[in-house]
Parts: structure tokens; C-alpha cells; sequence
């Protein structure tokens, strides 16, 4: 936990140095937020009946996703990791008197937070004071609220070992251009940054919902507006805290098998 | 002309060098588009219709757009990628050679990968043909060829405005993005489902309309104005503007060091 901190802290101050960069990123996620409502209004006003969700639940989702963005993205990577394992420089990483895969967890959840924290005030702010069919709404409830925050929470664990997969892959692979790339378009695609679930086709988003992907910014972001509420709303949960524990599990296998592997080669 | 040539030749061999990177790239730029496709192609088969434009007219729209932004990241990277050669110092050497700096800056860098988005962007364009109710005649066909023209003169007119502004911040300002990639994203819809405020800002101050909006129109036999057809001849105005402001940049460049 106090490694944690720490490196939350690091983190913090590196990404303080570039403000006009966290401004750009502000000024452009709100303006992207704008468009997208823009475009789902058209389709509700042609269609209405055919809206899975409520348009104020929608407009909550896209205002959440641009504020978060940082935290729930699926390509914050350090590129040093990477270069870390293929130049062999893990070996000093084995020498510190913490575990490889709880450090570089706490890496990543420290600088998803540090980016997010920079750049979610503003939009979420801002969104807030926007008149009825833009703004975002307060959530549905003081539990929701909560769960909601959970959520986030639980989110943001299956992201961070779901990128912690991708960097062990690594070592198995030995270049890291291949798997980001593909990784990452996909996974936006299946996690709902592009559009969410529930405008997929059914047989779609019913599968997306057991997956990994569901789990992800999916989930806290419908939970918020009380899209997903009751049996459905623990359903979610429990899903999250699996997929946590199985991403993590599997992330940490890679890791364990990975270093052995590694010391055959001589580093 | 004949250097650029040289220089188109000499990238094609550098980037054929790597085969295998190349078209895993090339494959790359491909899937970041095809999934947004698939974003779009499951909006439109919920709600049959944006605004009151169908499936296939939104192809043609958005292949239109997509093709003329990935020719213009292709050959236009130099410029996005100016504010790395500015910090370095790279445009003092740029400077010394005496060649235009445009055209050197042009040469610096041309990124054949992004051909990935092209191959989707025709792919939709002939979707978009096949499918949309389109009577199709020679000045039909003219005008689609106008209408690419016309949006890679703006993507490129853009990515000089973004290389020019290095001049003064000698950081890469981000928020064009919202300008380039904006475009690329939102573009693939007709820019008026966004509404009144948005088409007139696509018009006057940035004119994506001028090559997506109006011509289409015609093109679709929803407008018979056939003025409309023209605006995208006016596109390279907006480019000359652009070419004027690194002109200023260059009076005010103080080199970096390095």
C-alpha cells in the first residue's frame, strides 16, 4: 500500500509538468463528448423506440467515459516496462523486496488515477452545469452512488491486469508492437468506449456481458444512471470481482512462468 | 516535383526494408478504422438511419473522408511530426540546405503504413456505391474524385496549421486533434445530424463542409444546386492560408539549440 503511494505520488508530479498537455486533453474530450451527444440525439429523435437506454442515461455514460477516460483506457502503458523485459533490466526489478506483479499493478492503477485526476475535474464540472438534454445528471441514488464507486473501482483492477497480461505477453513474444496494436482497437470496440453495449446487437452484447470486457468501463458507467440496477446490478458485481481475480491470476501465471524462462536465457 | 519523387521512392524502400513490421502496421492502421466501422455499421442496422441518411449513403460520406484523411497522413506526416524535428533542432540543418524548408519538411517523412486506412476507405467508397441510390453519370463520378481532393487539401492545410504552430510553442499542440482525428471519427456522418451551429463552424471557420456537406448533397440528388459542386475548389484558399501562417512562423523561428 505505501508502495503504492509512492509511486501514486511520482506519478502525480510527472504528470503535473505537463499541464498544457492535461488542458489539450480536457478541451478535446469535452469537445468529442459534445459530438457524440450530438449524434445520439439525432438517432433518438428519428427512433426513440428503438433506444436500448434512456438518452439521459446515455448522455451520463459519454460524459463519465470522456472524464475517466484516463482511467479506464486500455493503452496506458509505460513504454519502459516494456523496453524493461526485452532489454532483460527486469533482473534489478527482481532485486527490490517487492513482488514484480504487485509493483507494476500498483504502477499502473497510480498512473491511471494521477492522469484521471488531472483531467476529470474540469469535464465533470463543466458537463454538470450544461443545461437539461446535455448535462450530466446526478446519479439515481446515495446507494447507487456507492456502488457506483465500487465499481469504479473494481473497473479499474480488471483494466490495470488486463494490461498487466499484455506486458507479460512479452516475454513470451519478445516485441510489443504486435499485441498493442491489435489489443488495442479491439478492446475499445468490446469494452463500449466506441459505442456502448447495449447498442450492439443482442447476441453481441449478451456475450460481452460474461466477458472480461463487461466488466470494464461497461459496468460503473451503466450502474451510475441506474441502467443496470437490481439483481442485474449484483449480477455485474460478482462478474467484476471474478474477472479481477482471473485476469490477475492469469497476469501473475504469465509473470511467474515468464521470469523463470527468462533466467534461462541469462538476461 | 522530381526530387519528391525520389524522396516518394527512397521511403517505399525504407519501409519495404522491414517487410514484415510494414504490413503488421499497415494491418494496425487498418483494424483502429475497421472497428469504428463496426461501430457505425451497428448504429445504422439499430436505427436504419442517421438524420435521414441511410447505409450506403453514409458509406460514400464516410469513405469520402476516410480516404482523403489517410492519403493525407501518409504524405503529410512530416508536418505532424514537426515538433520533434523543431525541438531537435532538425530545422536549422533544414534551413542551411538550399531547397524550399516546405518541401524538405514535406520529404521528411512519408508514412506509407497509413495506406491501411485508404484500403478501408475505398472499400467503404465502393460499399457506398453499390449501395446507395445513386443514379451515377460521368459529372457524378467527377465530382466524388473533386470531393477527395477537396478533403485532403483540408486534412493537409490542417497539419501545416499544426506544424506551423510549433514555431511559437515548440511543443505539438494536441487540441488539433480535434480537428484532424475529430474529423476522421464524426466526419463519417453528413456534418448537418450535428446540427445548424456545427455546419456553419464547418463551413466559415474550418471548411470540412466545403469538401463533405455540400457536394454530397448533389451527389445524392438531395440538393440541385449545382454550385455546390464547386465548393470544393475552394478548399485550397484555406490551404493558402495555412502555407501564409508558416511563412509568419518562419520570420519568427529561433532555433532550439540543441
Amino acid at each position: 500500500m505505501r508502495s503504492l503511494l509512492s509511486f501514486f505520488r511520482m506519478q502525480l508530479a510527472k504528470g503535473l509538468q505537463y499541464r498544457t498537455a492535461a488542458w489539450a486533453g480536457v478541451f478535446t474530450q469535452f469537445f468529442w463528448g459534445f459530438m457524440e451527444i450530438q449524434l445520439y440525439r439525432t438517432l433518438y429523435a428519428a427512433h426513440p423506440d428503438r433506444f436500448p437506454m434512456t438518452l439521459g442515461s446515455l448522455v451520463c455514460y459519454i460524459w463519465l467515459r470522456q472524464a475517466f477516460l484516463a482511467l479506464f483506457n486500455t493503452w496506458s502503458y509505460e513504454n519502459e516496462l516494456f523496453e524493461m523485459i526485452l532489454s532483460g533490466n527486469v533482473a534489478y526489478e527482481l532485486c527490490r523486496p517487492v513482488g514484480i506483479y504487485g509493483m507494476w499493478f500498483a504502477r499502473n492503477v497510480a498512473l491511471r488515477v494521477s492522469r484521471a485526476a488531472l483531467r476529470c475535474g474540469p469535464i465533470l464540472i463543466v458537463s454538470a452545469l450544461l443545461p437539461a438534454p446535455w448535462g450530466l445528471r446526478p446519479p439515481a441514488g446515495v446507494g447507487t452512488f456507492a456502488l457506483f464507486l465500487l465499481s469504479m473501482a473494481l473497473c479499474l483492477g480488471v483494466t490495470a491486469a488486463l494490461t498487466l497480461i499484455v506486458y507479460f505477453t512479452c516475454f513470451y513474444t519478445l516485441s510489443h508492437e504486435g499485441i498493442r496494436m491489435v489489443m488495442g482497437p479491439v478492446a475499445d470496440l468490446l469494452s463500449g468506449s466506441i459505442i456502448p453495449l447495449p447498442f450492439m446487437p443482442l447476441w453481441m452484447s449478451t456475450l460481452l456481458r460474461y466477458s472480461p470486457f463487461g466488466a470494464m468501463l461497461n459496468a460503473p458507467l451503466r450502474i451510475y444512471s441506474g441502467d443496470i440496477s437490481g439483481g442485474a446490478l449484483a449480477e455485474t458485481l460478482l462478474l467484476q470481482v471474478f474477472w479481477l481475480l482471473a485476469l490477475g491470476g492469469f497476469g501473475w501465471f504469465l509473470q511467474h512462468r515468464g521470469l523463470k524462462r527468462l533466467s534461462l536465457q541469462g538476461g | 516535383m522530381r526530387l519528391y519523387l525520389k524522396f516518394v521512392s527512397m521511403h517505399l524502400k525504407r519501409s519495404m526494408a522491414y517487410r514484415q513490421s510494414f504490413f503488421m502496421t499497415m494491418f494496425g492502421q487498418f483494424l483502429v478504422s475497421f472497428t469504428s466501422l463496426l461501430g457505425m455499421w451497428f448504429l445504422l442496422s439499430r436505427f436504419d438511419s442517421v438524420g435521414d441518411y441511410t447505409l450506403g449513403e453514409c458509406m460514400l460520406c464516410a469513405g469520402v473522408v476516410l480516404s482523403s484523411y489517410s492519403l493525407a497522413e501518409c504524405f503529410f506526416r512530416g508536418f505532424d511530426r514537426f515538433s520533434g524535428i523543431v525541438r531537435g533542432a532538425g530545422f536549422d540543418r533544414i534551413l542551411l540546405r538550399p531547397r524550399n524548408a516546405m518541401l524538405q519538411v514535406l520529404c521528411e517523412q512519408i508514412e506509407f503504413t497509413r495506406l491501411g486506412k485508404l484500403i478501408q476507405g475505398v472499400g467503404m467508397l465502393i460499399w457506398g456505391v453499390a449501395v446507395a441510390p445513386v443514379v451515377w453519370t460521368p459529372w457524378r463520378v467527377a465530382l466524388l474524385f473533386l470531393m477527395i481532393a477537396g478533403g485532403l487539401t483540408v486534412f493537409a492545410a490542417l497539419f501545416i496549421v499544426y506544424a506551423s504552430l510549433c514555431f511559437f510553442t515548440l511543443e505539438g499542440l494536441e487540441f488539433i486533434n480535434i480537428f484532424t482525428d475529430g474529423m476522421r471519427t464524426y466526419g463519417v456522418y453528413p456534418l448537418d445530424i450535428y446540427g445548424e451551429w456545427l455546419l456553419k463552424l464547418s463551413t466559415f471557420v474550418i471548411p470540412y463542409a466545403l469538401f463533405q456537406y455540400y457536394p454530397l448533397m448533389l451527389l445524392l440528388g438531395r440538393s440541385d444546386r449545382w454550385q455546390w459542386g464547386l465548393l470544393p475548389l475552394l478548399t485550397p484558399l484555406f490551404l493558402a492560408l495555412s502555407v501564409a501562417l508558416w511563412r509568419v512562423g518562419i520570420r519568427k523561428y529561433k532555433s532550439a539549440g540543441s
